[in-house]
């Protein structure tokens, strides 16, 4: 603190010295007797010069960030263009991903569908959890646990994805066949346990490592918003004699609904775009199909880093154009949950 | 509600039977026993599956039995206090088995010779070679990403609480919200699609961190920001009363008083690309040799070496990825921890 102070008070003594020394009287320094030359001394113009230019420095950072998410649009367009001409099937409709066979074909239609599933799996899976994590930290906990949950909550967000992905291909893959059988077996009436007799690297695996992965940045997010619940709400639905639950279903869960829906949507946009962790546990194909149990699936991401090795000018132009549909799709989601917790900040206030 | 309350009051004693630690202690013996002969008696198998089934047991009688002896409200009570535990366990479970497997599988395989050598040469079931080149990769591409991000993301982050009140600002703000939620993959396909495809460059680690630093952006733009924030304006107004230019306050009053929570976020950046595969697949490439040069040519990187190892159909190969994700992981932990004990013994000073 102090010695900023100090620092600065120098500073601006030797820069008021400085600028135009010649128009004033050797002895003004820091007197109030000489208002007006100080004044105009303030606003001379080297000093207006590099306010300005450190002004534009700014501003024009602030621009080159908006320049930067237009090229990554521009780019991505640019270079989808030549492969789209040369797809002989419809990009949108198309169950295959040959782009430098010919003649050349491949579609979105299985790696979006494959994308949105396992995202969405993953929500299911995750959403509960996350909601239970964030009110355990803050309101279920003893406050000498809360913290170090929170920690522990947020390390699992640092671990990197490529571990995760090869903790799910080497431990979670084998691991899920045993309760996957049992699905099957018992309850594979519900079209989505149906298999056909086999197990391995599924959707239903990969659902698993996205909702792991996911849950912290839900969590997190939860978590903020429930400990902003006013306390006026929480002492009132005491003082009528509500159990925890009814305290939390009345007054926490209400006031960080909105939170928690926009934590969701964020959620979801972080799924869809995980790459390594789901191009380990899944096994590609380009089929659509709701039997997440059997070993297939796949999404835009996990197929952009498989074939990428593989891909000539055509196939790398033809992942180019499945990373903007990614991209697209990441905006429209980004978009929402920002509206939404905007909204939320609004009426909060 | 106050009707309900009333109307337990009235039937019951003022204090009401509650459920004794030893008898939930018994549920909970009961629902292990069962599920043992559940397992006993049919297929079922796997750890997962047994803690699972027994839980699911555990929470059921629980509930039934709570809701014969404490009443309604009581039993719903009971019952999510132990879902909230349940989920806590859920979520802490699988950061445990990740690291406990990186761990074990990894110390197996970590020695120095792991670390002082490169996969120059070896084949995937030759049990040596090392991570030499992939650590030298990381570190080049994950700095020169930090050196491109922290500078352009702290100058947005002054024009954003500094400088902007119009539109233009708003906007910004935005955007930065919305390049936090950027795939890594796209910045990679983006990177990719300028850098090699468009201007024809070749792969390379600096190509690797243009990736990285677009990733890195919006996080220390965003911590920086906070930390802007909330450095109390009777500072900048010191600052102005005395005369000193407005840069010269942010550069000298404003930024070092909010410096520590700013070095805290790009710590947590720079935790969070250092694990990043997917962009560095696109641009970097890997590459078995040593290369020293970011500028020139595919580099390595860890993340990138798990990746590959851990595709590979063979056990030395797997068990190569392990000890690498070991070393990943205690890297993005450092960065982390070193970024906590910042944060914790010096926030904004005022």
């Amino acid at each position: 603190m102090d010695e900023p102070e100090s620092a600065k008070v120098s500073m601006a003594r030797s820069s008021e010295a400085v600028p135009s020394p010649a128009s004033q009287p050797p002895k003004t320094n820091g007197t109030q007797s000489k208002d007006m030359p100080q004044a105009k001394d303030l606003d001379s113009r080297p000093r207006r010069r590099a306010d300005a230019v450190f002004r534009m420095l700014a501003q024009g950072s602030g621009v080159a960030l908006l320049v930067i998410m237009a090229a990554i649009a521009a780019f991505l367009i640019l270079q989808a263009i030549p492969a789209l001409n040369a797809d002989t099937t419809n990009f949108f409709t198309t169950l295959n991903w040959a782009p430098d066979g010919t003649p050349s074909s491949f579609g979105i239609a299985a790696l979006a569908f494959g994308s949105l599933l396992t995202s969405l799996l993953a929500l299911v899976m995750s959403v509960p959890v996350a909601v239970g994590v964030a009110l355990a930290i803050s309101h279920y906990s003893p406050r000498w646990l809360a913290g170090p949950l929170a920690y522990v909550v947020d390390l699992l967000a640092a671990v990197p994805s490529v571990v995760f992905g090869l903790w799910g291909l080497i431990y979670l893959v084998p691991g899920l066949i045993g309760p996957s059988n049992f699905l099957s077996t018992y309850f594979g009436f519900i079209p989505l346990f149906e298999t056909n007799g086999t197990y391995g690297k599924s959707i239903f695996a990969a659902s698993v490592v996205l909702a792991v992965m996911i849950i912290p940045i839900i969590a997190a997010i939860s978590r903020e918003v429930f400990v902003q619940t006013p306390r006026d709400h929480i002492e009132a639905a005491w003082a009528i004699g509500a159990t925890k639950w009814e305290m939390v279903r009345t007054a926490i869960l209400p006031y960080g609904r909105s939170g928690v829906v926009s934590a969701t949507v964020l959620g979801f946009g972080r799924a869809i775009g995980e790459t390594i962790a789901v191009a380990l546990v899944l096994s590609a194909n380009y089929e659509i199909t709701l039997h997440i149990l059997q070993p297939g699936g796949n999404t835009i991401a996990a197929n952009i880093a498989n074939r990428y090795g593989e891909a000539g000018n055509i196939g790398r132009g033809a992942l180019i154009a499945s990373g903007l549909v990614l991209f697209i799709i990441t905006l429209i989601v980004n978009f929402g949950a920002r509206t939404i917790v905007r909204r939320g900040e609004r009426e909060g206030a | 509600m106050a009707q309900s309350v009333h109307v337990t009051a009235g039937n019951s004693r003022l204090v009401r039977t509650q459920l004794s630690r030893r008898s939930l202690v018994a549920i909970a013996a009961a629902a292990i026993a069962a599920t043992v002969v559940l397992f006993v008696a049919t297929p079922l198998q796997g750890l997962v599956g047994f803690v699972l089934i027994a839980a699911v047991l555990y929470i059921l009688a629980q509930t039934v039995i709570s809701n014969h002896v404490e009443g309604r409200r009581a039993a719903i009570n009971r019952l999510v206090t132990t879902l909230v535990v349940a989920c806590a366990c859920a979520a802490v479970l699988p950061l445990v088995a990740v690291l406990g497997f990186t761990i074990v599988k990894g110390l197996a395989v970590l020695n120095l010779s792991f670390l002082t050598h490169t996969m120059r040469g070896v084949a995937e079931q030759d049990p040596y070679g090392g991570i030499y080149h992939a650590i030298i990769g990381t570190l080049e591409q994950v700095g020169l990403a930090t050196l491109m991000a922290v500078p352009f993301g702290l100058l947005v982050a002054i024009y954003l609480v500094e400088y902007s009140a119009g539109r233009l600002g708003r906007v910004v703000s935005f955007f930065v919200d919305v390049m936090t939620g950027l795939p890594s993959i796209v910045a990679g396909l983006f990177i990719f699609a300028l850098w090699i495809l468009a201007l024809g460059q070749s792969f390379s680690g600096f190509a690797g961190s243009l990736a990285l630093a677009i990733l890195m952006l919006p996080t220390v733009v965003r911590s920086a920001e906070e930390m802007l924030k909330i450095v109390p304006d009777s500072l900048r107004e010191g600052g102005y009363a005395l005369g000193i230019p407005k840069w010269i306050t942010i550069l000298r009053i404003v930024l070092p008083t909010a410096l520590a929570g700013i070095v805290t976020g790009v710590m947590l950046a720079i935790a969070r690309v250092t694990g990043e595969t997917a962009p560095l697949l696109l641009t970097v490439f890997g590459n078995p040799a040593l290369n020293f040069n970011p500028f020139s040519g595919a580099q390595a990187s860890l993340p990138l070496f798990v990746f590959g190892e851990a595709g590979l159909p063979n056990e030395t190969a797997i068990n190569r990825a392990w000890a690498a994700a070991l070393v990943l992981i205690m890297i993005v932990l450092v960065f982390n921890i070193i970024a906590r004990v910042i944060a914790r013994f010096a926030g904004v000073r005022s």
